[in-house]
C-alpha cells in the first residue's frame, strides 16, 4: 500500500498531464462530432441523393468499423496518400468520425421524437422549412437526445485510451511508458484506471440524472 | 486479393475472442444480477459499485492490468486469456444491465401466477421467468455482441493475432496503409450487418413468445 501511495506521488503529475490530453481529445471530438452528427442526421433523411449517400457512407463506416481501425487508418494509412497528420490530429479525426456516426443515430432519434403538433404549429404560423428546423425541431430534438449524448460522451472519453496505439501522449500512453521504465506496471495501470473511473462514474450518474429529469419534464 | 487473404486469417481469432468474452461475460453477469436483486442493501450497494467500476475503466486498461500487471511467481496470463478475461468482465457488467432490464419486462402477472400456483423458486426461474426473460434479452444481448466484435480489436494491443493485429503488420509491410485498413473496416462491417439482421428477425419471432 505504501508503494502505491509513493507511486501516486511520483507519477501523479505525469499521469494528470496525460489526462489533460485525454480530456482535450474527448472535448474536440465531441464538439466536431456533434456538428457532423447533426449534418449526417439531417443528411440521412434528406431528399438530396448525394447528401443522403455521403451521410449513409460516413455513418455506416463510422459505426461498423472499430474505432481502433479508424485511428490507425488516419495515422498509418493516410501517409500513403501523402497526407501526414500528427498523432493528436489523426486521433481527433478518427474519434470525431466514430462519435459523429454514433451520435447521428441518437440525434436522428431525438429529432424524430419531436411531437408532430410542434411542426404543424410552426407551419400554421407560416414558418419556412429552414426556420422550423432551426427554431423548433433542432433545439427540441437535441434536448431529447441529450441524455444519450451524455452517456456517449463517457464512452468516448474511455475510447480516447485507444489513442495509445498511435502514440498520442494521453493518460494510457503515460501510464504505459511510466510502467515500462519503472516495471511497476500493476500500480501504474491501477492508478490510471482509478483516474478514468473517477471521471467516468460521476459523469455516468450525471447522464442518468439528466434522463430522469427529462422524463419528468417532457 | 493477397491483402484480403492475409487479413482474413485473423477472422477466426476475432470470432473466438468475441465468443469467449461473451461467454465469460454471461457467466459474470449472473452473480452480479443476483447481487442487484438481493434483499440486503449492503449486497446491492456493493454489486452496484463493482458494476460501476467495471464499466468506468476502459477495456484497454483492464487488458493491460491483466497482461502486464499480474504475475504471481512464475504464473502469467497469456495474451489471449488476459484479453478475453478483460473483455469478459467488462461485458459482464454491461450484460447485467441488459438482463436486469429484460427481467423487468416480464409481465408482473407471470410472477403472481407462479406464486399463486405455489411453484418453488427453481421451477419459477427455469420454467417461467428465465425463458421469457431470456427471449426479451436477446436483442440487447446480440447488439452488445456486435459491439463486442468491434471492441475485440483492442486485444491486438497485447499481441493477439486477430484482424487488426494482422492488418497492422500488413500495413507496415505492404506500404498500402489506406487500402489495408479499408479492407479491415469492410470485413468488420460485413460481419456486423448480417448479425444485426439476424438479431432483428429473431427479436420479431421471440416477441410473440412472451406473455404480455
Amino acid at each position: 500500500m505504501n508503494t502505491i501511495l509513493q507511486d501516486i506521488i511520483d507519477y501523479g503529475p505525469t499521469l494528470l498531464g496525460g489526462l489533460k490530453i485525454s480530456l482535450a481529445l474527448t472535448g474536440l471530438s465531441l464538439l466536431f462530432g456533434t456538428v457532423f452528427a447533426l449534418v449526417f442526421a439531417l443528411g440521412i433523411t434528406s431528399r438530396n441523393t448525394a447528401l443522403r449517400w455521403t451521410s449513409t457512407f460516413f455513418v455506416e463506416v463510422g459505426r461498423g468499423a472499430p474505432a481502433l481501425v479508424l485511428l490507425q487508418l488516419m495515422y498509418y494509412g493516410l501517409p500513403n496518400a501523402s497526407i501526414t497528420l500528427t498523432a493528436f490530429a489523426s486521433a481527433t479525426l478518427a474519434l470525431t468520425w466514430t462519435a459523429a456516426a454514433y451520435m447521428a443515430e441518437y440525434i436522428r432519434g431525438g429529432l424524430a421524437a419531436v411531437p408532430g403538433g410542434e411542426i404543424e404549429g410552426a407551419q400554421a404560423l407560416g414558418m419556412s422549412h429552414a426556420d422550423t428546423l432551426r427554431f423548433v425541431i433542432i433545439p427540441q430534438g437535441l434536448r431529447i437526445a441529450l441524455p444519450a449524448l451524455m452517456g456517449f460522451a463517457v464512452l468516448l472519453f474511455q475510447a480516447t485510451s485507444l489513442a495509445y496505439s498511435v502514440a498520442v501522449p494521453e493518460l494510457m500512453s503515460q501510464a504505459y511508458s511510466a510502467g515500462s521504465s519503472s516495471f511497476k506496471y500493476l500500480n501504474l495501470f491501477i492508478i490510471a484506471g482509478a483516474i478514468y473511473a473517477a471521471i467516468s462514474i460521476p459523469a455516468t450518474w450525471l447522464s442518468v440524472g439528466a434522463e430522469k429529469h427529462l422524463a419528468k419534464h417532457l | 486479393m493477397d491483402i484480403l487473404k492475409a487479413i482474413a486469417l485473423g477472422l477466426p481469432m476475432t470470432l473466438l475472442v468475441t465468443a469467449v468474452s461473451l461467454g465469460i461475460g454471461s457467466l459474470v453477469a449472473l452473480p452480479l444480477l443476483a447481487g442487484l436483486r438481493s434483499g440486503r442493501t449492503a449486497v446491492r450497494f456493493l454489486t452496484r459499485a463493482v458494476i460501476d467500476i467495471l464499466r468506468g475503466i476502459p477495456p484497454i486498461v483492464w487488458l493491460f492490468i491483466l497482461f502486464y500487471g499480474i504475475s504471481v511467481g512464475t504464473f502469467k496470463l497469456s495474451a489471449f486469456w488476459a484479453g478475453v478475461i478483460g473483455l469478459g468482465v467488462v461485458a459482464g457488467a454491461y450484460l447485467t444491465e441488459i438482463f436486469r432490464g429484460a427481467l423487468g419486462a416480464v409481465n408482473a402477472g407471470q410472477w403472481e401466477a407462479s406464486e399463486a400456483l405455489g411453484l418453488d423458486r427453481f421451477t419459477l426461474w427455469t420454467r417461467i421467468i428465465g425463458p421469457q426473460g431470456l427471449r426479451v434479452a436477446i436483442p440487447g444481448f446480440t447488439t452488445y455482441g456486435i459491439g463486442l466484435l468491434k471492441d475485440s480489436s483492442v486485444v491486438s494491443t497485447i499481441g493477439v493475432a486477430e484482424i487488426v493485429y494482422l492488418t497492422q503488420q500488413n500495413a507496415r509491410m505492404s506500404g498500402q496503409g489506406i487500402v489495408v485498413y479499408f479492407i479491415a473496416a469492410a470485413i468488420y462491417i460485413m460481419l456486423s450487418m448480417p448479425l444485426g439482421m439476424l438479431s432483428r428477425n429473431l427479436d420479431i419471432k421471440m416477441r410473440k413468445a412472451v406473455a404480455r
